[in-house]
């Protein structure tokens, strides 16, 4: 035997070293700012318990083949797509295709909207028939929605400008949606043509987070349920997969959670930023702030909020004409997409920016800089900013 | 098994222990340096009245522990999270009998982890039926909880490798002495693995999710048994390696004559090791491989190839008499664990596949006797998730106790 000896002290000098080098005996929670997950605030006791039952049908519930998932699928659950509630990474991002012209909504080619690029066990995935044009969504973060959903269509319509009227060279179109059997309009709704302003969605082609939720449970993991009663895989009804029950409550999670709450909005920086934001015209699309109405959640009731969009459609050229659309959008037109929570991107992006629709940025001035169309002159006074002004307005998007 | 049958059977066994009333404790000297990590199922106290030809015994674990995740706790919490009863029997000279049965949780699940029966041809030839621990690695067949200073299992050895994962099946095991060392094999044929280790709701591959069919003790998921092969050998003054693989084909790929799928392999590969060559220090440590054959076109979260492991440092600071007990010892422990479970990259971007962890626990424990163990642990795990996502913290101290009876 080799005989060592060793000293109490030092061995248990030793063991408290390894502890105190864990950072701190207990972690700490990270900063509210710093997360984008968690409720609004003011929900009573009822709705607390809803929300943390969306919660776990949102984030923990994974779907298996014996529980629904698939044969043909994106993800596996909600929270895949959307980890932390944020951003997603290309590893969940949806190919969609089908529709090539605004308004078409029939001669769709089999398996559209939605590619289901991945298959359970013993079955194959969809594959794109060549020279199938296509558009890939990023999954969005959902933090915000109900403040989003809460909106009236006349605070919507007050931005939108389709001929240009103002000859600010800003346009915003409403993407009028033909409206699923389900959808029951509520006081702030306006029908047109019995078709509804979309508001979710990279082409606002969901309504409302009912329809989105429903959709997504059915396009993305190939779940079915009262509300979208087919099966992605052969377009026949089966036996609903998930409770109404579930969906809703699910539908109460997004409604409820908190807006991203911005960091270091005093610093010297980030207001320099926000005023260069302002004066390149960016917020003329990335309308920063909005007050919502009375709601039939208290807590979302008259509550002002920044989530820098219009939730218009805009022209952003002919570089992000991917040739495919949905609704009465164009196929170049793309739904302003809130910059709330877009400095935390990384934060559920697995350290990495993937922005603009499809994940094509990798940086927040790359992404500026695949701005076109409408959106010519912004990134043309972005491109002519000095360095130092570029980072304020760099520091300010990344404090959002 | 949550049977009411199960629950019977249990009845049994304790009728059999209240019968034993005057008991003579006939515990295996367990000073030997040349067991091997397949000794330990034997290798265990058992308490025999007189020449009654059934010995029995068993232990038993609880523990507290107050965990914080990311600054969010659940409080203070206890559990057992396992009792576990022993019923031996030397039926004649060379065929013995050994069962072990297992409350998990108090009676959320009843597992027979081990009912064999053992024919002794020769020493380098022995037969085994019944219910088998697969030798895969050292942790599964040497698990008992009084023989650790740790409060939980070692993460590989429980989500990589599913212990305690027994199957029903028969071997052949053996081994020779030379001098100072010992060598030993085992083979086994048993039913084996299904396809929910790749369609679960944990979402990642995930072996442990085979034990939740309650029919693999009645038949084999498939035509294809699992084999599972393990080599050891041990000096005496230096310690054991063992070298262990296990596989298996394990979804369904035909039914009535119906082609389903392709035969999908899973194959897992253990490397164990212990030593006592310094004075006063043992080290453990084990460390695995899975390779399982994942359809291409399912989700990459469930990952092709995993891998993980740990090591043990125990170090006794003292040993002496202390409270009336003779031989007793206090030790510092600490246990360094890895775990991966999807090692690879995304299609898509080429990046790192995360979904891995890393573990520290330093540990302090008492032993009255080698049997009985109280201990303190602080446990700190750091976990990534599947995007490689900022890391979830979670720390927290655990106090346990387990001992044989």
């Amino acid at each position: 035997m080799i005989n060592i000896k060793i000293k109490v002290l030092p061995v248990i000098c030793f063991m408290a070293a390894i502890i105190y080098s864990c950072d701190e005996v207990f972690p700490e929670a990270p900063a509210e700012n710093e997360l984008l997950d968690g409720p609004i605030g003011a929900l009573s006791f009822s709705e607390q318990n809803r929300f943390l039952a969306g919660d776990v049908a949102f984030n923990d519930e994974i779907f298996t083949p014996e529980s629904g998932l698939g044969p043909m699928f994106v993800a596996t659950s909600c929270g895949s797509c959307h980890p932390g509630d944020g951003k997603g990474h290309p590893f969940t991002t949806l190919t969609r295709f089908g529709q090539t012209s605004p308004g078409q909504s029939t001669d769709f080619p089999a398996g559209a909207p939605q590619l289901q690029n991945r298959a359970i066990p013993g079955f194959e995935p969809e594959k794109l028939t060549l020279g199938t044009p296509f558009m890939k969504f990023t999954p969005p973060a959902v933090t915000g929605l109900g403040l989003l959903a809460a909106l009236t269509d006349e605070q919507i319509l007050k931005n939108a400008d389709p001929d240009d009227v103002d000859g600010d060279g800003i346009s915003g179109i409403p993407n009028y949606i033909d409206p699923p059997d389900y959808f029951q309009p509520k006081w702030f709704h306006q029908a047109v043509n019995a078709q509804f302003i979309g508001r979710f969605g990279k082409k606002a082609a969901a309504i409302d987070l009912l329809q989105q939720t429903a959709t997504a449970y059915n396009q993305d993991m190939g779940v079915t349920s009262t509300f979208e009663p087919l099966d992605v895989a052969t377009d026949l009804s089966v036996d609903p997969e998930v409770s109404d029950q579930t969906i809703r409550e699910v539908v109460f999670y997004l409604s409820t959670l908190k807006a991203p709450i911005q960091r270091d909005p005093e610093t010297y920086n980030v207001i320099q930023g926000q005023q260069i934001f302002t004066d390149i015209n960016c917020g003329s699309c990335h309308i920063p702030s909005w007050t919502t109405p009375e709601s039939d959640i208290p807590a979302l009731s008259n509550k002002t909020f920044h989530p820098y969009t219009d939730l218009l459609l805009h022209d952003m050229g002919p570089e992000l004409d991917d040739g495919a659309t949905e609704g009465s959008a164009e196929t170049y037109e793309w739904r302003t997409p809130p910059l709330w929570g877009l400095g935390l991107s990384p934060d559920s992006q697995g350290g990495e920016f993937f922005l603009m629709h499809d994940g094509r940025a990798k940086s927040i001035e790359e992404a500026i800089l695949m701005h076109g169309g409408e959106a010519n002159d912004s990134r043309g006074s972005f491109e002519q900013l000095s360095d130092i002004d570029k980072q304020k307005l760099l520091t300010f998007l990344k404090s959002l | 098994m949550k049977t009411s049958s199960s629950i019977y059977k249990i009845g049994g066994y304790l009728l059999v222990l209240i019968c034993l009333n005057h008991v003579a404790f006939a515990q295996k000297s367990d000073s030997s340096q040349l067991l091997l990590n397949m000794d330990a199922v034997y290798n265990r106290p058992f308490l025999q009245a007189g020449s009654f030809p059934v010995a029995i015994g068993g232990y038993i674990e609880a523990q507290g522990e107050y965990f914080v995740s990311d600054g969010i706790t659940e409080g203070v919490s206890f559990k057992i999270p396992r009792m576990t009863l022993f019923v031996s029997s030397t039926i004649t000279e060379r065929i013995k009998f050994l069962s072990e049965i297992e409350f998990e949780e108090g009676t959320k699940e009843i597992n027979i982890e081990f009912a064999a029966l053992d024919f002794e041809f020769h020493p380098l030839l022995n037969f085994r039926g019944g219910i088998i621990m697969n030798p895969i690695g050292a942790f599964n067949q040497n698990h008992d909880g009084p023989r650790w200073e740790f409060v939980d299992r070692p993460i590989s050895a429980t989500t990589i490798i599913p212990a305690t994962f027994s199957n029903v099946g028969f071997g052949l095991h053996g081994k020779t002495y030379q001098k100072q060392w010992v060598w030993a094999y085992e083979a086994y044929v048993t039913n084996g693995f299904n396809d929910q280790i790749v369609a679960n709701s944990e979402g990642r591959t995930w072996l442990p999710a085979a034990k939740e069919n309650v029919d693999r003790f009645e038949e084999n998921f498939n035509a294809v048994p699992l084999i599972t092969l393990k080599t050891a050998i041990r000096h005496r003054k230096i310690g054991e390696i063992g070298l262990s693989w296990m596989g298996d084909v394990y979804n369904k790929y035909e039914e009535d004559g119906l082609l389903l799928d392709q035969k999908r392999r899973l194959d897992v590969v253990a490397i164990d090791f212990n030593t006592s060559a310094i004075k006063n220090l043992d080290i453990t440590g084990e460390w695995v491989w899975a390779f399982v054959d994942v359809p291409a076109t399912y989700s990459q979260q469930f990952g092709s190839q995993q891998q993980g492991g740990f090591i043990d440092f125990v170090y006794t600071v003292l040993k002496r008499e202390m409270f009336g007990w003779e031989n007793a010892r206090i030790n510092l422990a600490l246990r360094l664990e890895h775990v991966d479970y999807n090692v690879g990259s995304f299609e898509e971007t080429g990046g790192n596949i995360h979904d891995d962890l890393q573990a520290i626990v330093p540990a302090i424990s008492f032993r009255s006797s080698s049997q009985t163990v109280i201990r303190v642990n602080y446990r700190y795990i750091w976990e990534t998730d599947l995007l490689g996502n900022p890391t979830a913290k979670t720390a927290g101290f655990q106090i346990g106790i387990s001992s044989y009876f």
